[in-house]
């Protein structure tokens, strides 16, 4: 504890731009040409000798990608600014996915080094997945899961590998049209992780996935399928970071979990990208019979992020959370929140949200809130608290709910504060500078959610709270 | 030794609107001074205005704390040169814990001390201070991991500053109307914590409507207050007779003024 704290402390004098914002030199296997094109599909399908049914696919996906016109809702007007001709939608950086950190090229294994990954899986994960770029370059999963019949591989690996598993699975969750920018991710997908828990096996340490994006106008555009089988249990973590460039990046992700009846799943998302890059993210999960989905998603990062993961209780008696921390600062919008759809009867759901906009950010949340004819005795809660740090920034909630159902217990609570003088002086008197006392207020604002997570994470969110913080008064 | 003087002390609202009106005090280490007066006539606000609220201006004079001019300093710094105010109204920082928030406190003093140099107070040693000081102050001690002052009844707030104050160890403590919705054990628990504290390392300025809270912190001195400024001192002896016959006779000169 002693020792988390002081790190904590130690992390206040550095900035994004020493810690998360440096890149190397470009030393790559194959890297695309700028822009979207079917030949581009056809090259990404062919370097991952793909099965047709694939290749199929992303085409199918692009027609729908470049069919579908732009949301007009959420991130604008910035959304409407990226410019798909000057993305580059795939590199691949090593030609084969190393199992040990010293096999990577060194610029790639000082990245990881520098970001405390390799220290990270010694101390208290049980497995971890590397992303850089559009591929998963480093991958391991600990030996008993392994035989305990877990699966934790990259996503390109399992559909060659488990193809049929990978099939039943794979879009069902999130339809390739399902919006936009699911259908860009369907057509150019590449790497992120795909895990299957057996029946009642439970991973006790999290399974981590770090994504990093090194180069300019990059695009990544991972893939995610999860599925604990009944009554399993798994801790899946995510972090990403980017340096820091001039020019935009996007970074458009696709995640699929399904949790059979009794199991649980909890994903955990730290996401800390460069104020350059879009994030434009879909996450669903299906819940069955008595099981438990938790998103918990603090975002911190980006120029732009819309994302609202969302659970389908499909199952009777099925729960799920959904805990977000949205951060905006400087030229950010963090368009945020989360989606529960109630089925199933009995089922239970809790979202809350918290957001901080601070410096000209904006942070809000948006969120839909359903229940279907026949889903009786369900209950939700709906929570979104906003703390405005100055009068330049802004907050919005979007709370919709449509309940189609009529014996249900449903609660909605918002609220909108600014940080007091009065809180603020009163933490000076007793010896904290302004930026440490806003700090404190902050971290306790968003307590709720960061005690919700494992020590060491929870420390990493605090430490960049108080990044974020640093140079925000006085 | 530890001094604080106010010198010809003038504090002002944001709107210019003249609060304290030249007020003149010095209180050393190991002495208790009492500031008594009624409701409205500026005692909280000198209390403010000690410890650096932004709201309050420092229009004339100056306040000197070991003989350094610390009119123009922030309440951080105040605070960290041993400077320290329990609040009428104790703030709630929901999501903090008494223990989080004290550590940090501290420790931001220690790094200051230290030439802005990290030198955090070892856990072991910062957990037996802590629960020490808490058994001392009749402070239960599930409120260490509750959140500082949310929820709090009246009774805790009031504690918790005193905790804060002995574990903080500041050279000159300002209490600002501490008796203020205590019940009398309180008072004595309240009183009794601040009286061990007194002594060659720390002097107390009691700030308080009522004479109750002096039966148990006897004042070496004691200043009534009116309308901004100090009407008449006096030792103990002058507390007991406020009791009896009241502020009118000080309130009526106002008017006729």
């Amino acid at each position: 504890m002693a020792q988390t704290e002081s790190e904590v402390v130690q992390g206040i004098g550095s900035d994004y731009e020493v810690k998360y914002g440096f890149h190397v030199p470009e030393d790559y296997f194959f890297k695309s040409g700028r822009g979207l094109s079917h030949e581009l599909v056809d090259a990404i399908s062919s370097h991952k000798n793909e099965p047709d049914w694939m290749r199929k696919f992303r085409h199918r996906s692009l027609d729908y990608f470049l069919a579908r016109p732009m949301p007009t809702w959420g991130g604008m007007p910035s959304l409407h600014e990226i410019d798909f001709d000057s993305i580059y939608y795939y590199i691949k950086p090593t030609e084969n996915q190393a199992e040990s950190w010293e096999d990577l090229p060194p610029d790639i294994k000082d990245t990881w080094d520098k970001l405390g990954i390799p220290e990270a899986e010694k101390k208290y994960l049980a497995g971890v997945g590397a992303q850089y770029e559009s591929e998963v370059v480093y991958h391991k999963l600990q030996e008993q899961l392994t035989a305990q019949g877990v699966l934790f591989l990259d996503t390109d690996t399992a559909l060659r590998e488990h193809e049929d598993v990978f099939r039943e699975y794979f879009g069902t969750i999130i339809p390739q049209n399902d919006n936009k920018f699911a259908a860009l991710n369907s057509a150019v997908w590449s790497g992120g992780s795909f895990i299957y828990v057996p029946p009642g096996v439970r991973i006790e340490l999290p399974l981590q996935a770090y994504f990093r994006i090194n180069a300019a106008n990059m695009g990544q555009f991972e893939r995610t399928l999860i599925i604990v089988d009944e009554n399993a249990y798994v801790h899946y973590v995510e972090g990403c970071t980017a340096p820091i460039y001039s020019t935009d990046s996007l970074h458009s992700a696709v995640v699929e979990i399904v949790v059979k009846p009794g199991g649980r799943c909890r994903y955990t998302t730290i996401q800390n990208w460069s104020t350059n890059v879009y994030n434009l993210v879909t996450k669903r999960a299906v819940a069955y019979d008595n099981a438990t989905m938790e998103w918990v998603d603090g975002n911190l990062g980006s120029k732009l992020t819309m994302k609202y993961p969302a659970i389908w209780l499909l199952g009777d008696g099925a729960h799920g959370e959904v805990l977000s921390i949205a951060f905006a600062g400087k030229g950010q919008h963090q368009d945020a929140g989360g989606k529960c759809v109630h089925v199933g009867k009995n089922t239970s759901s809790v979202i809350t949200s918290k957001s901080i906009s601070k410096n000209g950010g904006r942070a809000g949340y948006r969120g839909l809130l359903e229940v279907a004819k026949g889903a009786t005795g369900s209950k939700s809660k709906v929570v979104c608290d906003a703390l405005i740090l100055d009068d330049e920034s802004r907050s919005d909630t979007y709370p919709y709910i449509q309940i189609d159902e009529n014996q249900v217990d449903i609660g909605h609570e918002a609220t909108v504060s600014k940080i007091g003088e009065e809180q603020l002086f009163y933490l000076m008197s007793r010896g904290l500078s302004e930026a440490e006392a806003s700090a404190m207020v902050v971290s306790g604002f968003v307590e709720p959610i960061t005690k919700e997570l494992p020590l060491e994470y929870a420390v990493e969110m605090n430490r960049l709270i108080q990044l974020q913080m640093e140079g925000s008064v006085g | 030794m530890a001094t604080l003087e106010l010198k010809n002390l003038h504090v002002a609202l944001e709107d210019g609107t003249p609060i304290v009106k030249g007020v003149d005090l010095t209180i050393a280490a190991g002495e208790v001074h009492a500031i008594m007066g009624p409701n409205g006539s500026g005692k909280s606000t000198l209390a403010y205005a000690i410890a650096g609220h932004p709201a309050y201006q420092v229009t004339e004079g100056e306040l000197l704390l070991d003989g350094v001019d610390i009119t123009a300093a922030e309440a951080d710094e105040r605070a960290r040169a041993g400077l320290f105010l329990a609040f009428q109204y104790p703030h709630a920082i929901p999501g903090v814990t008494v223990t989080n928030f004290l550590r940090q406190a501290i420790n931001a003093s220690r790094k200051a001390r230290n030439g802005g140099v990290d030198d955090p107070m070892p856990v072991p040693e910062f957990r037996k201070e802590l629960l020490g000081q808490m058994d001392r102050l009749k402070v239960s001690r599930e409120l260490a991991s509750r959140y500082l002052n949310d929820g709090f009844s009246g009774g805790e707030k009031k504690r918790v500053e005193i905790l804060q104050m002995a574990m903080l160890r500041p050279r000159i403590s300002v209490l600002d109307e501490t008796d203020s919705g205590l019940d009398i054990d309180a008072l004595k628990v309240v009183a009794g914590g601040v009286k061990e504290l007194v002594g060659p390392d720390m002097g107390a300025l009691v700030i308080t409507h009522y004479q109750r809270i002096l039966d148990y912190i006897e004042p070496d001195y004691v200043h009534v207050f009116v309308n901004g400024r100090i009407v008449e001192e006096g030792g103990p002896e002058l507390a007991k007779k406020l009791e009896v016959s009241g502020y009118e006779e000080w309130e009526e000169g106002k008017e006729a003024a």
